[in-house]
């Protein structure tokens, strides 16, 4: 018999049993539609968390003194640090690939000015650091290489400290003291607000990192240096000519350890989304679930109604119906069903994850290939719980069948 | 005249638990094209068994069955459905429609599941079944919205779609009441008169008169098979109904 046929029998069949057919849907409509949501929070927060480290300057290599082993024990970062601010003036030096350097110096400090008091961390940075980041400033100005070079006492606020300390005031050309020494700030960051783990990257005070060495720290170790790329294509070559450089800054021999560690920032945005992948993977996981039980009520209400139709099936039989005519409209039945359970949960997805991006903070990415996947899912689950009530239904014998009340 | 139904020496045996039932011993029967026949016997007569063989729903344990000059021995699962769809046309006693389906959807039915020939106009040749047993205007009708008779007249209309050769019917009229019966039997009497060979299975005397020929069956075996004397015209019994 032509597929066309055991269709059109299918959905006559269907349509003439509405309720059943609605309710045998529903567990298929709430499966997909919970799983293209679930998958679309996750996806959504993917897609901010890599948009927000991206935004921090996407040609960045950010170096770090390496993680040492003395004596078998593992030490933590920086425990025998040696990277010094001769490093960031060697590879200005010696490097054709690299756009800007600057070192950095991290400081915890009481910052006392304004009306207020405020505990913030202190980045001592040169004054190519705001084009690394790609940061801008609200007000004032950011401090040149002159400053740097007469480790003058000058500061640039981010919003939060500036706010905390000042309120509406204007803080230009005030004073403060960090740790009992007095800056005066000349400028505040523009507002950037949290990252996507929940850091205020307002919360910081920006100073010249020979400033911050010689008044705040103390010593001549920096904690680490950034690097920014003449272009998104030489990050590789800059990555190697940056290591080169660090190793003769370091006058380290050939088969010795670097005691420092470059990472870029795709590398680093990579670790970042592993873990809302991870946390996709597992919303996915658990609304899978829901579609599986969506597809064990297909597989009930179809039994169900096997039974409750075992007189239909008798009467279709002894007109002449084969076995493989029933099975496959039961089977079709089942599919129709599913994939229009599929068909109608998709599009309620789109719906739900649209309200959810509009009302919440919470973002959502609907991919197509989630759509298509799971509409293709419903479909094999319309065939899997649908075939044995199918084979049941024309296994029966049309004496029987016919008797049955 | 051609022979429609040939049976030799058909038997049925059923095994129940230890003990082995012959429902059927030795059966002869012969049916030509064009006749009437009831086929009668008290309940456990075997008469049921013997419908189920000559409707192709079961398989005589021994024995063999011709239908339309075809041996139904050989036949496979699927050509019994498609014996069963095209040499026979079934009325059952409790109609056997599809709910919520309407007549003409119902009568429609065996031609959906015809798989020998290409039907391009089922719905003319639905229309066409109807309106022989005077049902074309209720075509739109669900079972629920017509009367027993009328149900009944859907199902004998479904019968005839196909053009079978035999139309075999199980106590057509067990569930109607005496008047709608002789309706029944009416049409059946005008559906042998075109030439359609027509055996009706039933326990009751007063249906059986409206056939040819009466066959009865008793412990799974022929005990009379002759032309019915004082035979009914089913015209007559509804005019001399109205009468009264």
């Amino acid at each position: 018999m032509k597929l066309k046929k055991i269709f059109k029998i299918s959905l006559q069949s269907i349509c003439k049993n509405k309720m059943r057919s609605g309710l045998t849907s529903l567990g298929i409509i709430i499966g997909v539609c919970s799983v293209i949501v679930m998958v679309a929070i996750g996806q959504g927060s993917q897609e901010k968390i890599e948009k927000q480290i991206n935004s921090l300057g996407t040609n960045l290599l950010m170096v770090f003194p390496a993680r040492t082993n003395r004596g078998g024990a593992n030490q933590a970062r920086g425990s025998f640090n040696k990277m010094k601010l001769t490093d960031c003036q060697a590879l200005l030096k010696y490097g054709s690939k690299f756009k800007y350097v600057s070192g950095e110096v991290r400081v915890n400090g009481q910052i006392i000015g304004g009306s207020g008091n405020w505990n913030s961390s202190i980045e001592g940075v040169s004054e190519q650091f705001l084009d690394i980041k790609e940061w801008e400033l609200a007000k004032g100005e950011f401090f040149t290489s002159k400053d740097i070079q007469y480790k003058k006492k000058v500061a640039v606020l981010g919003h939060t400290v500036a706010e905390e300390l000042f309120g509406d005031d204007s803080p230009l050309g005030e004073r403060i003291r960090i740790n009992n020494t007095p800056f005066t700030v000349i400028g505040v960051l523009a507002e950037k607000g949290e990252t996507g783990v929940g850091n205020d990257q307002d919360d910081i005070v920006i100073a010249p990192v020979t400033t911050v060495l010689s008044r705040l720290k103390g010593g001549n170790k920096i904690n680490m240096i950034f690097i920014s790329a003449i272009d998104k294509e030489s990050l590789d070559e800059a990555q190697i000519e940056a290591e080169q450089i660090m190793r003769i800054a370091h006058k380290l021999d050939d088969g010795e350890d670097s005691d420092f560690q470059i990472s870029t920032q795709s590398q680093i945005t990579e670790m970042a989304s592993q873990t809302s992948k991870t946390l996709t993977l597992l919303l996915g996981a658990i609304a899978g679930v829901s579609l599986m039980v969506g597809g064990i009520g297909i597989m009930n209400i179809m039994l169900v109604s096997v039974t409750e139709r075992t007189r239909e099936i008798g009467i279709r039989l002894s007109i002449g119906a084969r076995s493989s005519d029933v099975l496959f409209q039961f089977l079709a039945e089942s599919v129709t069903l599913s994939l229009f359970g599929g068909l109608v949960g998709i599009l309620l997805a789109m719906l739900i994850s649209g309200c959810i991006g509009w009302f919440t903070s919470l973002s959502t990415s609907i991919h197509p290939l989630v759509v298509l996947i799971s509409f293709a899912f419903s479909g094999t689950i319309g065939i899997f719980f649908g075939y044995y009530p199918a084979k049941k239904a024309a296994n029966l014998n049309p004496i029987d069948a016919l008797r049955y009340e | 005249m051609k022979s429609v139904i040939q049976m030799k020496k058909i038997s049925k045996h059923f095994q129940m638990g230890s003990q082995e039932v012959k429902a059927l011993q030795e059966v002869d029967i012969h049916i030509a094209a064009g006749e009437f026949v009831a086929i009668m016997g008290p309940s456990g007569s075997g008469k049921s068994t013997l419908m189920n063989i000559l409707g192709c729903l079961d398989t005589p344990s021994g024995g063999e069955y011709f239908l339309d000059e075809v041996n139904t021995a050989f036949a496979d699962k699927n050509k019994y459905a498609s014996i069963r769809n095209e040499k026979i046309g079934f009325v059952f006693q409790g109609f056997n429609l599809l709910p919520r389906t309407t007549a003409l959807e119902n009568v429609q039915l065996p031609l959906l599941y015809n798989h020998q020939r290409e039907i391009t106009n089922p719905k003319q040749i639905a229309i066409k079944a109807l309106e022989e047993v005077g049902l074309a205007q209720r075509m739109n009708h669900i079972p629920s919205q017509l009367s027993g008779g009328q149900q009944q007249r859907v199902a004998i209309a479904r019968a005839l779609v196909n053009d079978p050769a035999i139309i075999l019917a199980d106590e057509p009229t067990g569930n109607l009441d005496s008047r709608t019966s002789v309706e029944v039997m009416n049409i059946f009497q005008k559906l042998n008169e075109k030439g359609k060979t027509i055996i009706v299975v039933t326990h009751e005397q007063d249906i059986a008169a409206y056939t040819k020929r009466s066959i009865v069956l008793k412990d799974g075996k022929i005990i009379f098979d002759k032309p019915v004397k004082n035979r009914l015209q089913a015209e007559d019994v509804l005019k001399s109904l109205e009468k009264k």
